[in-house]
């Protein structure tokens, strides 16, 4: 009996359909960002009343922002947005105690027990912490472009607070800490509980030009 | 110079096509994978920003978008070029803090989620570069008065000079 021939599909109508495929995909899809800078709206209160919480003007770092995009950080003007990093940070950590820097209150934070060689046994880390805040105020004629920057900044020097800080005694990467796993939550937790993402945004108002 | 036979020129060469569909399915792999399927049409024009301490967004199903920029070109006649915002499909037509259209799409946007996700709500402001602020802390208003707190500044991941 004779082979039957093995019968040849035709192939040239497949790239008719990849076609057709990628054409519908070009039109239906769209490369969205996924990315972004989190951050948390203060709460209205629910009563008008104007209570205003007595802060100690050493504690605030006020952050300005004019129509024309420049910067007023603690009346100096004309700071550069590459500037602002290392003013926040230094602001935070407050190295020398300087008495125009804010003040910082002692606080204990629980750590996992032995999760680092540089706390003792039981895991307690006993600190200063600053009272440190960033007051961030913008006109309404600012670009969001540099105001995106500015929020940019201030969110780096907090980040990279927390980071140098989980370098320092975790040896892990503040990023990298996973949040399923309790005892690197517990580290992110207080870590997050030493050096607060303190930036709060004032009412808007129009600043105005120079 | 007798051995071989020398070809000579038979015309034009025919290319063979026969990898042709292999590329078109790279590219089609290569769309599939990195997009995303469009849900709305953006009426507004939105060039991304860019911020180097972006974070992805953890779960998406908690988001909800909102487009600020300046109507598109199409629909320029109509709007003409002042910064406008956009939720869902709807362009918002309010002078003023847009209170009640905020409200209203905050509300929307909270019925579509389970009850125990409801206070994990982000809200994601997608908004072009170069508008000013005014607009901007007007819809921040009107979600601090909805209570939708969290929000997400929507930016690409930049990597400055030293990699960071």
């Amino acid at each position: 009996m004779a082979k039957r021939e093995l019968q040849e599909i035709n192939a040239g109508s497949m790239a008719d359909i990849a076609f057709l495929l990628l054409i519908f995909f070009l039109v239906a899809t769209t490369m969205d960002v996924d990315t972004g800078l989190t951050r948390l709206l203060p709460d209205i209160p629910d009563e008008e009343d104007q209570t205003v919480v007595q802060v100690n003007k050493r504690n605030v770092l006020v952050v300005l922002i004019n129509r024309d995009d420049q910067l007023m950080v603690k009346n100096e003007f004309g700071t550069r947005v590459d500037q602002l990093k290392d003013i926040t940070m230094n602001f935070f950590l407050n190295p020398t105690n300087d008495p125009n820097l804010p003040e910082k209150e002692p606080k204990d934070v629980q750590f996992p027990p032995g999760s680092s060689s540089l706390l003792p046994a039981d895991g307690m880390w006993s600190g200063m912490v600053s009272k440190g805040v960033i007051s961030l105020q913008n006109d309404r004629s600012t670009s969001y472009k540099q105001y995106l920057a500015v929020q940019n900044e201030l969110v780096g020097a907090v980040n990279q607070l927390r980071q140098d800080f989980c370098k320092l005694y975790f040896d892990k990467d503040f990023d990298d800490l996973n949040m399923n796993s309790p005892v690197e939550k517990e580290i992110a937790e207080g870590i997050r509980k030493i050096y607060k993402m303190n930036i709060s945004e004032a009412e808007p108002k129009n600043i105005g030009g120079l | 110079m007798s051995k071989f036979k020398r070809k000579k020129g038979q015309g034009a060469q025919k290319i063979n096509t026969s990898s042709l569909p292999d590329i078109i399915f790279m590219l089609l792999f290569f769309f599939m994978v990195s997009t995303t399927m469009r849900e709305t049409e953006v009426l507004v024009g939105v060039k991304p920003s860019e911020a180097s301490e972006a974070k992805k967004l953890e779960q998406k199903t908690l988001v909800s978008y909102i487009y600020i920029g300046r109507p598109a070109r199409h629909l320029q006649a109509t709007y003409g070029t002042e910064p406008m915002i956009q939720m869902n499909d709807v362009l918002v037509n309010e002078e003023g803090i847009p209170t009640e259209a905020v409200q209203d799409f905050v509300l929307a946007e909270r019925e579509k989620l389970p009850e125990s996700d409801r206070p994990k709500m982000v809200m994601s402001l997608r908004i072009d570069q170069d508008i000013p602020m005014g607009k901007v802390d007007d819809v921040k208003q009107a979600l601090r008065r909805s209570k939708a707190l969290i929000i997400n500044y929507s930016a690409r991941k930049s990597y400055d000079e030293k990699g960071r």
